[in-house]
């Protein structure tokens, strides 16, 4: 409050007055589509063709949200001594009424079985049905967004600087598809 | 044309605008108020930008139920929210929109000496309600209410005074008659002070210290519910009508307007201020926060009242010599 007195007054009309000529902030949502970032945490899909009930992900959730139950079953491989086992998955659910959107689960998975997805309308008036079934949740990866693209001067990945590096200590072996030259 | 054809006719248009124009100033606050805030206010009712939100909120006034706390004194309780809102219909009688005698509702000789009495009612409905509430928030904003109504009264009646000094007369539309643009300078302190004390009389923000929601609940209005309620709210937005009105016909010239076609247009640049005059009272609604009680009253009587009284004195000699 220095100056002309009264400046302060007129300076909080001014700002209102500019603001009321500015396009306002508002999102319409259930009109207009939110447009969200890439990466945003909507939902969990599950890609149950990749998973191998390996159970890490039931283990790593802090709050015990995913329920998986699976049988064995034995595969003969011709010409193996003795038939392999294999794990089937019978049940895999995320109750995302419990769930509290950590990702822990998806950067537990090694077998690249969970994703996000941005989906965030599944809300439900019985909170029974938020107990996504495995059916469910593999709908859901019609929905994940293509991963995003390697970061051109990012460092090249493990595997690919490991390929460079045995091509370079002997030249004979070489890489069959050439992926190693680019390192 | 008979008497009482054309009397019935004056009623009924000035209900019609005591109706109408609330709400027009109600809806455009709705809508400047968010679009200063960076919102969008109200979009849907009446599928085009909201325009049917003040009457979706009046149907939904209507349908609450009227409850009366059980230790209200039950006469007075109920009978505050009318003797809030009638002074207002009664000013907006004597409101000239246009020259002549059709474009008022009752030409009065002491237009202005009616409509300063009846405007200084207000505070009667404050404290019928806020006692009769049985209700200690209700009686502590009806107390602020009370001081502050009967502070700002006094520079109210000294700016308007000054007015009446400057053209001579009581009546307003003989104000209007006689008032000329270079006296928007010449009244300008004046004009000033009425417009914040009016601003203070209707109990706007920045002078809603007597509602102040984040301490009293909503003050004297704490208790009332249904359509109770909203004959105060609508109180509320008719005396913003009510104070622009005034201001416009006091100090902005009325139905003059920078043409010639005052007879035609009159009634149009009546409006035109008016409704500006309620812009500003809308935008400071949403510019400046609410003022304390102290300084509430200290705003009233060190800066308002000397103004004022130096404004009478200025009136005076400009007066004098001039005439």
């Amino acid at each position: 409050m220095s100056g002309i007195p009264g400046a302060g007054l007129a300076k909080g009309l001014a700002v209102t007055l500019r603001t009321m000529t500015k396009r306002s902030h508002t999102r319409q949502y259930p009109d207009v589509d939110p447009e969200l970032p890439p990466r945003s945490r909507g939902v969990i899909a599950l890609l149950e063709e990749n998973c191998t009930v390996c159970m890490l992900c039931a283990r790593e959730c802090p709050d015990w949200c995913i329920y998986i139950d699976s049988h064995k079953e034995e595969v003969v491989v011709p010409g193996a001594a003795r038939p392999r086992q294999r794990n089937v998955l019978d049940r895999f659910a995320i109750d995302f009424s419990l769930c509290m959107y950590c990702g822990i689960c998806i950067d537990a998975c090694p077998f690249d079985a969970l994703f996000w997805s941005p989906e965030f309308e599944y809300a439900e008036h019985d909170i029974r049905d938020l107990l996504h079934e495995k059916g469910r949740l593999r709908d859901w990866m019609w929905t994940v967004p293509p991963p995003p693209a390697h970061d051109p001067n990012g460092d090249p990945s493990k595997e690919e600087a490991a390929s460079a590096r045995s091509e370079l200590a002997s030249p004979a072996v070489g890489s069959k598809d050439g992926r190693a030259s680019a390192g | 044309m008979p008497v009482w054809l054309e009397l019935a006719i004056r009623v009924l248009a000035v209900v019609a605008a005591f109706l109408l124009l609330p709400l027009i100033v109600g809806q455009t606050e709705h809508k400047v108020m968010a679009h200063m805030q960076g919102r969008l206010g109200p979009m849907y009712a009446g599928a085009f930008h909201g325009w049917a939100q003040l009457i979706a909120d009046g149907v939904k006034f209507v349908q609450k139920e009227d409850v009366t706390p059980r230790a209200a004194d039950r006469t007075v309780f109920r009978l505050a929210p009318m003797v809030a809102l009638v002074p207002y219909l009664v000013v907006l009688l004597v409101i000239p929109i246009g020259p002549g005698d059709h474009l008022v509702g009752q030409p009065l000789d002491v237009g202005l000496f009616l409509v300063l009495a009846v405007v200084g009612v207000g505070v009667v409905a404050v404290m019928m309600s806020a006692w009769s509430s049985a209700n200690k928030y209700s009686l502590l904003g009806g107390l602020r209410a009370a001081a502050q109504l009967l502070g700002y009264e006094l520079p109210f009646v000294l700016a308007a005074a000054s007015v009446a000094m400057a053209a001579g007369t009581l009546s307003l539309p003989g104000i209007v008659a006689a008032w000329r643009p270079w006296w928007v300078i010449w009244q300008l302190p004046a004009l000033v002070v009425f417009f914040v004390a009016g601003l203070a009389e209707i109990r706007r923000p920045p002078f809603d210290m007597p509602i102040a929601d984040s301490e009293l609940v909503f003050g004297y209005m704490t208790e009332y519910t249904g359509l109770r309620f909203a004959f105060f709210l609508l109180a509320e937005y008719v005396g913003i009508v009510v104070i622009s009105a005034l201001t416009t016909v006091l100090f902005l010239g009325g139905w003059k307007g920078p043409f010639g076609l005052d007879a035609e247009l009159g009634w149009l640049w009546t409006l035109i201020k008016v409704f500006a005059v309620s812009f500003v009272v809308i935008w400071f609604r949403v510019a400046y926060p609410r003022l304390r009680e102290d300084q509430l009253q200290r705003l009233c009587w060190l800066v308002l009242v000397p103004v004022a009284l130096g404004q009478l004195v200025l009136t005076a000699g400009v007066r004098v010599a001039i005439g």
